[in-house]
């Protein structure tokens, strides 16, 4: 395939179309565009254990949802695989290099680096920081703020909702602390 | 609507959509499609590279904060289109586009939100690009996955106990 159409998209392209999954959705039938709420539907389906959270027909109101979540695992597959150029590395900033170099990560090719996401990065305290506590993180907090960043940053803002701005602001305050003040203490 | 002095704290539970009983819902492989344009987005996009949250948080390039700008124009537009034309779904429903429960001082806003940005920050991947990362190859990504049902399921256990 042609090498030009492998290279990823600008945020120009590639922003406004992820934005158009808002009125699909509705149009499709009325759903809101979100995405946290399948770790909820995933509890229910799997451990439920008698909390109430967690009772109610998760088949009948995430049936929707989790197959949504599932196209999206299809779209990573397809698209890592036939959609990026041979030997893919992100464009990042030459500042953003340095400044991960200088956390200790040597390889910044692929699209996570491995020193963090490959499966031996689970015998170190960094990886399971990054993937067991990070993901914690993720799960707790969108549940306790009612949403992530497609339920917050993208629905709940362009519908005006003051309760999405306030998370965002979080989300912000929250990463900014993590990325200058905490991960250099995890790494 | 709930009332104020509603217990009812999860604006979650009518999860739900629109849709009322007796009429037929769109086939769920119109979600799955919809799905794989998302993870092909997110992959083209790169919004799902740890890399790229990294350069964000830390104000090196534009390139996160223009798919989030890009993205809230075409939301916008599309829900101004739909309360404009009062256009009804596939399956001829009102579209009501949902709201987002206030609360009144927001705690579970602001904590929440934060906590989520720590996992942000940390992992580099917000639950859609997670779900992109385990189909792109990512498979220790399912430990991040795992995580999060875990933090969801802690967070189902305190709700009783926990400020809103």
């Amino acid at each position: 395939m042609n090498e030009i159409l492998r290279q990823p998209w600008p945020w120009y392209v590639a922003g406004p179309l992820i934005g158009l999954m808002v009125p699909l959705l509705l149009m499709l039938g009325g759903k809101p565009f979100g995405i946290s709420s399948n770790l909820r539907h995933m509890c229910a389906a799997t451990v439920p254990c008698g909390l109430p959270f967690f009772t109610y027909d998760w088949k009948r109101q995430g049936g929707w949802n989790l197959l949504f979540a599932l196209g999206i695992v299809l779209g990573g597959f397809v698209a890592a695989r036939w959609m990026l150029p041979d030997g893919y590395a992100t464009a990042i900033a030459a500042a953003t290099q340095n400044d991960l170099h200088a956390l200790g990560l040597g390889d910044l090719s692929g699209l996570v680096p491995a020193e963090l996401f490959g499966w031996p990065a689970l015998t170190t305290t960094r990886g399971w920081v990054t993937l067991a506590l990070g993901g914690f993180l993720v799960g707790f907090g969108s549940r306790w703020a009612g949403g992530c960043t497609s339920g917050h940053a993208i629905s709940g803002l362009a519908a005006l909702q003051l309760p999405s701005l306030i998370a965002v602001i979080g989300f912000f305050a929250g990463g900014l602390l993590m990325t200058h003040f905490l991960l250099p203490l995890v790494f | 609507m709930l009332g104020p002095h509603s217990a009812v704290v999860d604006p979650e539970t009518p999860i739900a959509s629109a849709s009322t009983a007796g009429t037929r819902d769109v086939g769920g492989a119109y979600f799955v499609l919809a799905g794989t344009l998302l993870g092909i987005l997110f992959v083209k996009a790169e919004v799902l590279t740890w890399y790229r949250i990294q350069e964000m948080f830390r104000f090196q390039s534009f390139h996160m904060y223009g798919v989030i700008a890009g993205a809230l124009a075409t939301a916008m537009a599309g829900l101004q289109l739909i309360r404009r034309f009062q256009l009804r779904s596939w399956n001829g429903q009102t579209i009501v586009v949902p709201a987002k429960l206030h609360t009144p001082l927001g705690i579970r806003y602001w904590a929440g939100g934060a906590i989520f940005g720590l996992g942000w920050g940390l992992l580099g991947a917000c639950p859609g690009p997670m779900f992109a990362l385990l189909g792109a190859g990512v498979t220790a990504i399912t430990v991040a996955i795992l995580g999060a049902m875990a933090g969801t399921w802690v967070y189902a256990l305190l709700q009783p106990r926990l400020p809103h």
